[in-house]
């Protein structure tokens, strides 16, 4: 599987780090509730086809990335910086 | 037997090997099979299951019987496949599965009974008692079915792993490898060709066939030479492209010593791993045998395989050669045979419209339906509408037809479509991405056919890549129609064979197509049909076809078969090439390792880091006494410590206060310039991630400190909270954990001693406790943090790592005028636990602020990493485990880490169990065994009496429950 840091270019996966869904990026407000941030923290899609999940560029760059991957063909479609990836 | 005048092998070179300890001769350019051919060997294993005697069926990597084991002791390499196995002066190779010997094989008795050996045997026999599996049928059954065995000792082999990147990989170099090749070498493009044989040219080096008016060989040489020339292309020959994977990645194995005996400094095998921006798969067909009745004797071969022998080995099989096809694929075996002059006795062809072939009587409509002879074929028996006949041979050729090589095409789910045409699979289109299959492993089988198909192959790779490629002329060749009518299996009695590797007959097929295992996946584990090392590529189609003849469907309708890498075995060696000894994982030193280890200091693993144990000094013979002295020394005198492994972050920015009380829970913001201060991370669900003193230098920069464990995943984390929460904060951090060396220097004596070693005394009042600074160091710059991990009064001091061997050396020599010394990993330990101070021992991932005690930590003036969820329920109160020190008070004055605690009164079982031990050491400040866990409600319950259990090393006592800070709980030492 290769990944295509928007710093450093394609690279292979072993030079990343899995971190979980993207969903990490939303962190809710400290007084979301209970229901809010079990969701944020435990609750995951599980999805056949397209996820976003954070990938770290631990031996490249250090940025952290949000990959779009289709989880059935394992295709790449997307990799940005989790920094601008939020807006 | 060899044939004059025929063959590519260099008749000028003999070259002499030994097979089952008989020395023969062949000669450059021989595989051992050719050349056992070549001296009339044609029993060369014996099979799987049956112990049946076997020989050569094939002439490349799809062999499945003739595999031996090559060369003896810690270099013995089991199964290699005889087809692929260059020779060379002195090799030795071996049959395997057999005893006492190839010709009298004890457990040829198997064969005998094989009508209780049928599919599904060991399934239904083994049944009963269930015990005696593991026992008693299982290794048996292992030994007398078999491969050849390993030799037990060390691989003496080395191997290597190595990375490739392209714009075109071409995945064989048959007359479609090479040009495609051809046209997009001559294009500028980037191309790797790779092909599994020693010499490249694939099938173009098998047969007569002239391309652009020469012999193929000769155009093959032609064409490798202009290849050879192009800097832009890489030729990878003896090299398997094994799989297609992710992200046009391929797994290749290149046997780069395998045919040679000098392997000093050469790797056995390397790995590869080749990203290409597109590929084409140029693999080639496989030829199908025909199941027929004891169709497995040695001297039955497939037609390739004896046009293979005769035309690059210059090898006749046998010296009246008969032939059996379905296909006109084989009359070419007839012809070439003639040509070369071998006696040919009979063409048999299955098809009643069949062509004619000068010079040999063709049976039309004729089937081979039994064979005979004791070790190797001597006879064969022919039915045509006339009856049955028996005619005497030495060597049958048979030809089922092609199967293209779709097994790529299946890597990444693809499933192979069935081509009526053909009878055959071939690959579904796009079922690897930016992969084009091209030439006979797409269904294209005459020569021209596939020179096109590999030129129109690069020609699309290239428009793809953006490369402009020229017009090539493609060169002429024989455009013969490919002509078959199928046939599976002669229809007779007795065992007909379809998996050689592993003893699969018609008949189990069908009787698991009986016993309702219809499907092919089904089918396909009942009677191990495919499951052998070659995966099945010489019987699944066939195999499948009897299925669906059986359960009366069509071939496409009953299944496909696909297939998984690797394309060929691949060894556990050489995919962990260099991970063996020090290669599993890397070594980190710190800069005092030398200076440790001349010392005497045993060193340990801390994570990747080694670290010292303890400084043995004279006179001293066990660990404990030197750990002991070394403790005393630190309490009494002065101590020294590298302590470089714990993670240091540089944080700079604006922004670099907020970050940090962001990701600490307590309050940073605050921190005074030229301070530090104890911080506690939590992860986001409320538990405790790591803890470390970070410096405030400036405004805004700060020196974080992490756990030597931790420091990896904290640094993963702080740029996952900046870059993915916080990207609104200016704030920038680095790990400097390599580029400083840091000692700590502790103990009474240690203000003495910095004072005497740094350029100016440290000033009388600027450095309290928690206090962080620059000084200098013979005119080095350093930096030094009155912290401690001892309780005692202690400085840790910081310089440039370049400078950290020559700082130890003199801080040791310091420390010794002083009474006191270096001190190793159990030494810190022990001092740790008597002040009660946690570790990841303590902080393992289920532990909460609350739990250590330091729920205060998290401040309520702000929001942090964890905060909101530590605060749930059940992360506090009286339930929880927390944080105690533990004493032993009983007869047994023992601890151990790991062990439960139990109220006195409980049963020392799960549903009593009251909390357990972390951490354990003898304390020499205090003469016993102090030990720390976590206990329900434990912070309520000190004075009380608890029960200790160790069931792994059944050890119990009785131990008091105190604080945890058992030695100098008012911290009057520190701050002194």
């Amino acid at each position: 599987m290769r990944i295509t840091c928007p710093i450093c270019g394609e690279r292979d996966r072993r030079e990343f780090y899995y971190k979980s869904a993207a969903v990490a990026l939303e962190r809710p407000d400290p007084e979301a509730g209970d229901g809010v941030w079990n969701d944020y923290l435990h609750l995951r899609e599980n999805p056949a086809g397209v996820t976003r999940e954070l990938w770290y560029h631990e031996t490249g760059c250090s940025a952290w990335l949000v990959v779009t991957r289709n989880t059935v063909s394992h295709e790449i479609l997307d990799a940005v910086l989790a920094s601008e990836a939020r807006a | 037997m060899r044939v004059e005048g025929k063959g590519l092998i260099n008749r000028g070179h003999p070259v002499s090997f030994t097979f089952d300890g008989m020395r023969y001769e062949g000669y450059e350019g021989d595989t051992l099979a050719s050349a056992l051919l070549a001296n009339d060997v044609r029993l060369v294993a014996r099979s799987f299951k049956y112990h049946r005697p076997r020989g050569i069926l094939t002439a490349g990597s799809e062999e499945p019987n003739a595999l031996v084991t090559v060369g003896r002791g810690a270099r013995q390499e089991p199964n290699v496949r005889a087809t692929v196995q260059e020779i060379y002066h002195g090799l030795e190779a071996r049959s395997q599965n057999r005893w006492p010997n190839l010709t009298w094989d004890a457990l040829q008795v198997n064969d005998l009974a094989a009508p209780f050996f049928g599919a599904g045997f060991y399934y239904k026999t083994f049944m009963w008692p269930k015990a005696f599996w593991e026992k008693v049928y299982e290794p048996a059954i292992r030994r007398a079915a078999g491969l050849g065995a390993l030799s037990g000792e060390n691989n003496a082999d080395s191997y290597e792993k190595a990375y490739a990147f392209c714009d075109l990989l071409v995945i064989g170099a048959g007359p479609t490898g090479l040009m495609a090749a051809l046209v997009a070498g001559r294009a500028g493009a980037d191309v790797i060709l790779a092909d599994e044989d020693a010499s490249l040219g694939g099938r173009l080096l098998a047969e007569t066939h002239e391309v652009d008016g020469m012999p193929g060989a000769e155009w093959v040489r032609e064409v490798l030479e202009e290849l050879g020339e192009m800097p832009n292309v890489r030729l990878m020959p003896r090299t398997t492209v094994t799989g297609a994977h992710d992200g046009g990645t391929f797994g290749a194995l290149e046997r780069v010593a395998h045919h040679t005996i000098g392997r000093a400094g050469t790797p056995l095998e390397c790995f590869w791993r080749i990203v290409a921006k597109r590929s084409i798969l140029a693999a080639g067909a496989l030829e199908r045998p025909v199941a027929f009745r004891n169709n497995d004797r040695p001297g039955i071969m497939t037609a390739g395989a004896v046009r293979a022998y005769l035309n690059r080995w210059g090898v006749s099989p046998g010296k009246m050669v008969t032939v059996f096809t379905n296909n006109d694929s084989g009359h070419r075996t007839a012809r070439d045979l003639l040509d070369a002059g071998v006696h040919v006795a009979a063409l048999i062809d299955s098809r009643h419209d069949a062509p004619d072939c000068a010079g040999v009587r063709v049976l039309k409509g004729a089937q081979v339906c039994d064979s005979g002879g004791r070790l190797g074929l001597e006879s064969i028996t022919i039915r045509s509408v006339s009856g049955e006949d028996k005619l005497q041979t030495d060597c049958l050729a048979m030809s089922g037809g092609w199967n293209p090589t779709v097994h790529m095409t299946c890597h990444m789910g693809g499933r192979p479509v069935w081509n009526q045409d053909l009878e055959a699979f071939v690959p579904a289109e796009g079922a690897i991405p930016g992969m084009r299959a091209a030439g006979a492993c797409n269904g294209v089988f005459s020569t021209a056919g596939c020179l096109r198909a590999g030129a129109e192959a690069a020609a699309e790779a290239l428009d793809a890549l953006g490369v402009a490629g020229g017009a090539v002329e493609l060169p002429a060749a024989e455009d013969d129609p490919y002509r078959i009518a199928p046939l599976w299996a002669v229809p007779g009695k007795g065992r007909a064979w379809l998996d050689f590797q592993n003893d699969v007959t018609v008949k189990d097929v069908k009787q698991a197509a009986v016993e309702n295992f219809r499907s092919v996946e089904h089918m396909k584990r009942y009677t191990t049909q495919g499951m052998a090392t070659d995966q099945g590529k010489n019987s699944n189609v066939a195999a499948l076809a009897i299925l669906a003849d059986v359960t009366g469907r069509a071939i496409p309708e009953t299944g496909t078969t696909t297939f998984r890498p690797p394309y060929v075995p691949v060894s556990i060696a050489a995919m962990g090439a260099g991970s063996q000894g020090k290669g599993f994982a890397p070594q980190r030193f710190t800069t005092s390792h030398k200076a440790s280890v001349e010392r005497g200091a045993p060193m340990i693993e801390a994570g990747l880091w080694y670290r010292p144990s303890y400084f043995p000094v004279s006179g001293e013979t066990t660990w404990r006494q030197s750990c002991d002295r070394e403790v005393n020394m630190v309490r009494e005198s002065v101590g020294v410590c590298d302590v470089s492994t714990l993670g240091k972050i540089d944080i700079q920015g604006k922004d670099a206060a907020e970050f940090l009380d962001f990701v600490y829970t307590n309050t940073f913001s605050t921190l005074k310039v030229g301070r530090c201060r104890y911080g506690l991370m939590l992860r986001e669900d409320g538990f405790v991630m790591d803890d470390g003193t970070t410096a405030r230098l400036s405004e805004t920069h700060y020196v974080m400190t992490t756990t030597t464990a931790a420091a990896g995943e904290v640094m993963r984390h702080l740029e996952f909270v900046h870059q993915g929460l916080r990207p609104d904060l200016d704030v920038n951090f680095i790990s400097v954990t390599e580029q400083w060396a840091q000692f700590a220097v502790a103990g009474p004596k240690s203000r003495e001693l910095l004072d005497e070693l740094l350029d100016e005394p440290l000033s009388e009042g600027d450095w309290p406790f928690m206090a962080c600074g620059a000084v200098e160091v013979a005119g080095v710059k350093g930096r030094l943090f009155r912290i401690s991990f001892s309780g005692e009064h202690a400085y840790e001091l910081a310089v440039p790592a370049r400078y950290g061997d020559s700082l130890f050396r003199l801080l040791m020599a310091r420390a010794e005028e002083k009474g006191g010394g270096p001190y190793g990993m159990e030494a810190l330990n022990v001092l740790r636990i008597e002040k009660g101070f946690i570790t990841h021992a303590e902080i393992h991932g289920r532990t909460t602020a609350f739990d250590v005690g330091l729920e205060k930590m998290v401040s309520g003036k702000k929001d942090c990493i964890g905060k909101t969820m530590s605060e749930r329920p059940g992360l506090f109160g009286d339930d929880r485990e927390q944080l105690v020190g533990l004493k032993p008070v009983g007869p047994v004055k023992q601890l151990a880490a790991g062990a439960h605690l139990f109220n006195e009164k409980e049963e020392a079982v799960r549903v009593n169990d009251q909390g357990y031990v972390t951490s354990v050491a003898f304390s020499p400040t205090l003469g016993h065994m102090l030990g720390m866990g976590f206990l329900k409600n434990g912070r309520a319950r000190h004075g009380e009496t608890i029960r200790m259990v160790d069931h792994l090393r059944g050890l119990e006592t009785y131990c008091e429950v105190i604080d945890p800070v058992a030695f100098d709980p008012e911290g009057g030492r520190v701050r002194g």
